[in-house]
């Protein structure tokens, strides 16, 4: 994955450095700028059982700020914000690899550096008995669900 | 073989004849018996689902995840867009949007699962427990629209078909709050294990039915343009996705 630099970014932005659970590091640039989600609309994508990314519909890349071909073949963490705790993240992959669903709110990074919050479910993509990948829906959360899940990982982050 | 071929009852009744008309055509083209019913509502066709009665169905998502995953049954066409659905109110009601509505919202709809499903979802951004949504079942998706013209609901649950087939007189006092744009979830052709050796021949015919006059005016009768092949894991994408929404 490439650094998202200040220069991409509409305003002047915070500069992070995102550890990710392959043991590979990123620099991003967030700024507070929201992007609502689209009424009416579902975010989709599928990733292999590594995380790559292999599909994502329209609305998973306009939301995204990238060009398709630039996700495709990405880690999903591509999309990680760092406000959202390691901790969720964790949970999400230990609850899909062991063929449930997971459920949670989530607030994803834009490559502008903007945000967008979605409510997030993830499903192991199962055929013939085996895990082929993982499948990622996203609906628009509401507004009250949202600020809980914030106070919520500002709490788990410590912050 | 006698072959059983069904309609998920999602479609404006105005449609019934174009059904009847489609499968005269699909018997003569297939050189089979193929007998169609056409049930009133989702309930009566999902037991007969379930007790084999269906040899080749155009099924509403729900029913297709369920044949599909338990039934062997196989797609092998689909519409070239997806089911998308309306929430709406009385113009004249001061909703603006979802968030306006507020708990104890009555909800008129029918027993659609696909339509009820995904509203359910587009109320979401309302934060009203689902508890606190007093649900009005009706028969018809026009009762549906007099249920929210007479004051006796507040929203409507509609596919966007049945809601552009009302006339313009209704349309004018009803206000959409959102429409849905998934593109994801749609109707499917299926075929039943009895079926399977017949799989190529019945989806080249439907995938090339708007080639012809005759067939783009079948189609245009039953509201879509062309249909596109469907393969395995189209469908089962699409049940995956499913799968997310209704938990």
């Amino acid at each position: 994955m490439n650094d998202v630099s200040s220069s991409g970014v509409v305003e002047k932005g915070r500069e992070y450095v995102m550890h990710y659970f392959d043991g590979t590091s990123r620099r991003v640039c967030v700024t507070d700028i929201e992007t609502n989600f689209p009424h009416g609309k579902l975010i989709v994508s599928r990733t292999d059982t590594a995380g790559v990314i292999t599909m994502g519909n329209q609305s998973f890349v306009d939301m995204s700020g990238y060009e398709a071909h630039e996700l495709i073949g990405q880690p999903h963490s591509i999309l990680r914000h760092p406000d959202m705790p390691a901790a969720a993240f964790r949970d999400l992959w230990e609850t899909v690899r062991a063929g449930n669903q997971w459920h949670g709110y989530v607030k994803n990074l834009r490559k502008d550096g903007g945000y967008y919050w979605v409510y997030a479910t993830v499903v192991p993509n199962v055929r013939e008995g085996r895990v082929v990948g993982y499948t990622s829906v996203r609906r628009e959360p509401s507004r009250q669900q949202v600020l809980a899940a914030e106070t919520l990982y500002r709490s788990m982050n410590g912050s | 073989m006698n072959v059983n071929f069904t309609v998920s009852p999602s479609f404006p009744t105005e449609r019934i004849t174009d059904w009847y008309i489609f499968n005269t055509w699909l018997q003569r083209a297939l050189s089979m018996s193929i007998h169609l019913e056409l049930y009133d509502d989702f309930g009566s066709q999902r037991k007969a689902i379930l007790e084999g009665q269906v040899d080749m169905i155009y099924a509403n998502p729900f029913d297709a995840s369920l044949l599909v995953r338990e039934r062997n049954f196989q797609a092998i066409a689909g519409p070239e867009s997806g089911d998308e659905m309306v929430v709406f109110t009385a113009a004249e009601k001061p909703f603006q949007s979802i968030t306006d509505l507020r708990p104890g919202v009555r909800l008129s709809c029918t027993d659609d699962p696909s339509v009820n499903t995904v509203g359910r979802i587009l109320l979401e951004p309302a934060d009203i427990d689902p508890a606190d949504i007093v649900t009005l079942p009706t028969d018809t998706y026009i009762q549906v629209a007099r249920m929210v013209l007479r004051d006796n609901a507040d929203i409507g649950f509609m596919p966007v078909d049945a809601f552009e087939a009302l006339s313009g007189i209704i349309r004018r006092d009803l206000h959409v709050l959102v429409t849905s744009q998934l593109h994801v979830i749609h109707h499917s052709f299926l075929i039943g294990p009895a079926l399977l050796d017949s799989r190529e021949k019945i989806a080249e015919l439907l995938v090339t039915l708007h080639e012809t006059e005759k067939g783009g005016s079948l189609l245009a009768g039953l509201g879509c343009n062309r249909w596109r092949r469907l393969e395995h894991e189209d469908v089962e994408l699409m049940i995956d996705i499913i799968s997310t929404l209704t938990q």
